[in-house]
């Protein structure tokens, strides 16, 4: 093998090192019932219906994307005072009326 | 021309598309004729509640799609340059989710902002970002799969990138301009910024590219082989660095594919 061949292997070899483990690490999940009205993630753009579109907060059925693992930890006092956690399914809590 | 000096206007009169939509976005046009209210009047009121509709849902569209911008410029003048904005460049397709690809050479030219020459970088970064949430999905390869090629195959392999790929060479820093507005980022400091877009999940994200990398990623993305590609980007970047472009495309999830010849 000449020097230059071992160079290019060796550079591959690196990158594929590099990224062993934090690609998987970082995933996010989507997590219902956390985020605010108007501020659910979503980068659609316009002519879309889900950027923005939870009208209350806290609404059930509106996720945002959050770090892995995190979601059902989450804990939110809502404008009653009552505490709920984050949930990775839609919920019926909060739908607007 | 006045009234008097025509022809009563048939009671059917029709009007064209091409009419309609000259006079939607031209305030200052007349109601074309052939639009009649219940009571057989031109429908002036309507055709006005028609017109402002038509204004605010682009403008609207404006906003949705540009938030940096948006926050740039402030809300109260980014509603007017879209006023201005739309009326030159009306939809060109029915896919609302691209409207504004216009906006970065509008920005160049537009009185209130041509002087701010890092905004159209920045409308392009805002308008690759929205491309890559609507490009097709792609499974990224296992990356150990590139270390299983032998010298002469890697040379010879294509790799493949995901459709939601994109490479921005911004002559500002606008991936940290966007970082420092969307993401609570560091206070950008002066520059360009190659910068690539790509999509893991659902999520559009972007990337800053070491040097020459903008170059290597074009090159793949126009089909060239893995060699030919490592080939330009050496005699063009002295020092271009193989690993930490490979590290990019990897952490970006952008490899989907390694085509053997």
């Amino acid at each position: 093998m000449s020097k230059k061949t071992v160079a290019i292997l060796g550079a591959v070899t690196a990158a594929v090192a590099a990224n062993a483990a934090p690609a998987f690490a970082e995933d996010n999940e989507k997590c219902f019932g956390v985020s605010l009205a108007g501020q659910n993630d979503c980068a659609a753009g316009p002519g879309t219906t889900c950027a923005g579109s939870s009208t209350v907060d806290y609404q059930g059925n509106a996720w945002k994307l959050v770090p892995a693992g995190t979601c059902e930890t989450m804990e939110i006092t809502g404008a009653d005072g009552k505490v709920h956690k984050g949930s990775l399914t839609a919920t019926e809590m909060n739908l607007p009326s | 021309m006045t009234q008097d000096t025509l022809p009563q206007a048939p009671a059917r009169a029709t009007v064209s598309q091409a009419e309609f939509r000259a006079a939607i976005l031209n305030a200052q046009a007349d109601v074309p004729e052939g639009l009649v209210n219940p009571d057989g009047q031109q429908a002036s009121k309507r055709f006005s509640v028609y017109r402002n509709n038509v204004v605010h849902s682009l403008s609207e569209a404006m906003l949705t799609g540009f938030p940096v911008l948006t926050k740039l410029l402030g809300e109260e003048f980014f509603r007017e340059m879209a006023k201005v904005y739309l009326r030159i460049h009306p939809p060109a397709s029915q896919l609302m989710m691209h409207y504004g690809a216009a906006l970065p050479g509008f920005l160049e030219s537009f009185p209130g902002t041509l002087h701010l020459k890092y905004l159209p970088d920045v409308a392009r970064l805002e308008l690759a970002l929205r491309r890559a949430y609507h490009a097709g999905d792609a499974d990224p390869i296992d990356p150990a799969e590139l270390t299983t090629l032998g010298q002469h195959e890697l040379m010879e392999a294509h790799l493949t990138l995901a459709p939601a790929c994109e490479v921005l060479q911004a002559k500002w820093p606008a991936k940290s301009i966007w970082d420092f507005n969307m993401a609570d980022g560091p206070q950008p400091s002066a520059g360009g910024e190659d910068i690539l877009i790509s999509r893991i999940g659902y999520e559009p994200k972007t990337f800053l590219l070491p040097e020459g990398a903008a170059e290597f990623i074009s090159s793949l993305l126009k089909g060239r082989s893995f060699g030919t590609t490592l080939g330009l980007a050496t005699s063009n970047t002295p020092d271009f660095d193989l690993t930490a472009t490979l590290t990019v495309l990897i952490a970006a999830q952008a490899i989907t594919g390694i085509d053997r010849a």
